[in-house]
């Protein structure tokens, strides 16, 4: 018989790359189909588009880069949905275009692919749209409007190169009382306006595509984090920070600084703790850095939010401790076995 | 799934929970006859070869001693059966050297009782006799680490062993003849545990079993004897609860300091078939010529416990127990450390405590895709040395052998393979391990 030579372990578990990022895409997918459920075609057609704009660009530059395809790996799609959900339901499908190949060109080919990144490649296709096209990124449209199964918002099949098409005749037929097209936070800040719990709970505020039903997002993230897909510390860490200063600031002065449960469930801090900020590639591999990389996202988030000139400041959060990251991990190496003073137990 | 604020088994921090394969641990141990042809390597030890005192045409007997110990850091090689002679000169070994050895032709139909031995009573012998004694048995460490027991067994004057530990945590997959040794020698194990403790000077023994062999437990508590010098612990399940520092730390809550031995804190550790076959063969005065090992795998009919002779071709022994035609893989020792074999020519020698076939299916048909590190960290979950193997494994790509080693503590890897078992990406971590530790010691050698 021939001998097959090979090195140790012998044994090896069913972890697999494909398998992690298998299991992420399907923790997005209720998200992903609340916010259809939301939104209406404008949101499956933004959902859609981007995904496919991701899996399009990494398969062109697979083939430039003369390497076999990565799609089976699932990463460029986890980066599609995620960088839809981020982005407010109305906006432009070709702005969707340029912000997907932006992704997965810029934040992912251009370091070297998958595990080589620096930021979330998601981040920075939205960080990329959000400089170049300010007004769109910030035009919101009401969920749960009845014609959204008949009709396409009309800003979503701007032609490409042109201004987004004027949204308000569609609001207003939408017929929602009191929608203002700001965001909780945005309504805070310019108004003092405390959005309901339970609305923000359930997404029932206005916001980007996948970024209003905190239980869902909960729970998804939950799912990962149960069947260790997700490391659970990187969302306690951030989430805790950002309801400690939240409520350390709320409590010292309860007029300027808004109540805790309006930071925690407000502008994707949820889904940038649960499905960003936990990005394997981006994020520490140390067992304190991932507690520090955490509760830098968190602090930051809110320091931006109260002191900057932005109401959200998630994205910047977290591509700021994307950036910590190599950082932080040099900085927080595990204490070897052996080297510890003698005599401790026993 | 344990409740939390019960008491739990004694452990160590991180590791992994492996498919363990244990089901060899119910069957009781069997006898393998002779093979035609014994091949006894000179060297199955760490240490100096020893040295051979019979010639080819020579007829030997089961127990008589083939090649005498070269010093102190060495062992004498006793005939496993009784033959001929037929050849002395270089055999292939397990590592894929060429090693001198002698083959013995079996006489057929030969019985199974050790013809030459010198009984002694061991209560009248001093120390210094004990580890002579010890020595002339030729017993090395059974558990894989073929270190002399006498050496191991030899204390330095200045050196102070408060704990002897033994190990029956038997961590690896599939490997189960440890835990029929407790079960079924386990009067040899007590005798062996008071001889290590009367020769190393240890007042207390603490015996370590994980908890997925219960009946090794109770069999064991039930033999231990009413001074309370000797107890035993069950272990969590868990891999690499067998390993030196773990087992150290999970029984006594001691970490060996790093690159020291364990007698540093006061430990001494022994492997329960060594401690078994000290028991059994110093009393009766006769060299180790047999062991019980595992042979087991998906590429085995009749998986078992079996007491093979030393020298005996592996061919020879996985034929008895029928192997089957697309096993492929043959790896000595467990599936997590131990190593695959070229040729089914090489002999068990006493440092195999199992033999496994895996074939092609079990093996993976095709090799797993790698991908770059994604960086998930889990590596650093389960290292039980609590080291980097993702930086490592980094360096590794980029050759960085001496960052590797002066930086991230490469050297304290003892190779035990929960980072490649965990690896979503297939990186094979261990094997680039052992290149950057073999390029470091030869380029500290040149």
């Amino acid at each position: 018989m021939s001998m097959e030579l090979r090195t140790s372990p012998h044994q090896i578990s069913d972890r697999s790359v494909e398998r992690i990022m298998l299991h992420v895409v399907l923790a997005l997918l209720p998200i992903s189909a609340f916010s259809v459920w939301q939104y209406g075609l404008s949101a499956l057609a933004l959902l859609f588009t981007v995904t496919a704009t991701c899996l399009f660009t990494e398969r062109l530059l697979n083939r430039a880069a003369g390497q076999a395809s990565t799609l089976n790996d699932w990463s460029a799609t986890i980066t599609g949905i995620l960088l839809a959900l981020t982005l407010p339901p109305a906006f432009p499908l070709w702005m969707g275009v340029v912000a997907g190949f932006v992704a997965i060109a810029i934040g992912k080919a251009l370091f070297g692919g998958l595990g080589h990144n620096v930021f979330n490649p998601a981040l920075i296709g939205r960080a990329f749209v959000q400089a170049a096209f300010p007004v769109a990124i910030t035009t919101w449209v009401p969920p749960f409007a009845p014609q959204r199964f008949t009709e396409f918002i009309p800003s979503t099949l701007t032609l490409p190169f042109m201004l987004p098409n004027d949204v308000s005749a569609w609001i207003a037929s939408a017929s929602v009382d009191g929608f203002t097209g700001a965001t909780p936070l945005a309504r805070w800040k310019f108004e003092h306006f405390v959005y309901p719990l339970q609305d923000m709970l359930t997404g029932s505020a206005g916001a980007s595509s996948g970024e209003t039903s905190a239980v869902l997002i909960l729970l998804c993230g939950l799912y990962l984090a149960v069947r260790k897909f997700m490391d659970w510390r990187i969302p306690v860490a951030v989430i805790g920070s950002a309801a400690l200063v939240a409520w350390s600031f709320h409590y010292y002065d309860a007029i300027a600084f808004p109540p805790v449960h309006l930071v925690l469930l407000s502008g994707g801090l949820m889904l940038g703790a649960l499905f960003m900020a936990t990005d394997m590639a981006t994020s520490p591999v140390t067992p304190l850095g991932v507690w520090i990389y955490g509760a830098v996202i968190g602090v930051v988030t809110v320091m931006i939010r109260y002191f900057g000139g932005l109401t959200e400041g998630v994205m910047y959060a977290i591509l700021l401790g994307n950036a910590l990251t190599p950082f932080i991990d040099q900085y927080t190496q595990p204490r070897v076995f052996g080297t510890r003073q003698q005599g401790a137990k026993k | 799934m344990r409740l939390p604020f019960v008491k739990r088994a004694a452990t160590f921090a991180h590791g992994i929970h492996p498919a363990y394969h244990k089901e060899t641990g119910s069957l009781p141990i069997r006898r393998l006859p002779f093979a035609p042809r014994l091949i006894v390597p000179l060297s199955q030890h760490i240490g100096k070869a020893a040295v051979c005192c019979v010639s080819v045409g020579q007829e030997v007997l089961r127990g008589q001693v083939i090649a005498t110990a070269d010093g102190f850091v060495s062992l004498p090689v006793h005939a496993p059966a009784t033959g001929v002679v037929e050849a002395i000169g270089l055999m292939p070994a397990a590592n894929g050297k060429m090693v001198d050895s002698v083959t013995i032709r079996v006489y057929e139909a030969d019985g199974q009782q050790i013809l030459v031995s010198e009984p002694r009573d061991i209560d009248a012998l001093d120390k210094k006799q004990l580890l002579a004694a010890i020595q002339q048995t030729g017993i090395s460490g059974l558990g894989g680490a073929t270190f002399p027991a006498h050496v191991k067994l030899s204390v330095p004057p200045d050196v102070v062993i408060d704990t002897m530990v033994v190990n029956g945590a038997e961590c690896e997959p599939f490997l189960t003849c440890d835990h029929r040794i407790m079960v079924e020698r386990t009067q040899d194990l007590l005798r062996g545990i008071r001889i290590a403790m009367k020769v190393s000077g240890a007042p207390r023994t603490v015996i370590g079993v994980e908890d997925n062999k219960p009946d090794a437990i109770a069999a064991i508590r039930a033999a231990l004897p009413a001074d309370g010098s000797i107890t035993v612990q069950a272990l969590e399940t868990k891999y690499p609860q067998g390993a030196e520092d773990t087992i150290i730390y999970a029984l006594l809550g001691r970490e060996i300091p790093a690159g020291q031995r364990p007698a540093s804190i006061g430990v001494l550790v022994n492997n329960v078939m060594t401690l078994a076959y000290l028991g059994r063969l110093l009393p009766a005065g006769e060299g180790i010529v047999e062991r019980v090992l595992t042979v087991a795998g998906p590429g085995v009919q009749k998986p078992g416990n079996y007491i093979v002779p030393i020298g005996t071709p592996l061919r020879f022994l996985l034929e008895q127990v029928g192997a089957r035609s697309n096993a492929s893989e043959v790896i000595l020792g467990g599936p997590m450390m131990g190593m695959t074999i070229s040729s089914l020519d090489v002999p068990v020698t006493k440092g195999t405590s199992g033999v496994l076939a895996f074939g092609k299916a079990q093996v993976a048909e095709e090799t797993p895709r790698v991908y770059p590190c994604i960086k998930c960290g889990e590596c650093l979950n389960v290292c039980p040395k609590f080291l980097n193997p993702s930086q490592l494994g980094l360096l590794a790509a980029k050759r960085e052998y001496a960052v590797m080693a002066e930086s991230f503590n490469l050297d304290r890897c003892f190779e035990c393979g929960c980072c490649s078992y965990v690896c979503p990406s297939h990186i094979p971590l261990v094997q680039q391990f052992r290149i950057a530790k073999a390029v470091n010691r030869e380029r500290a050698a040149a």
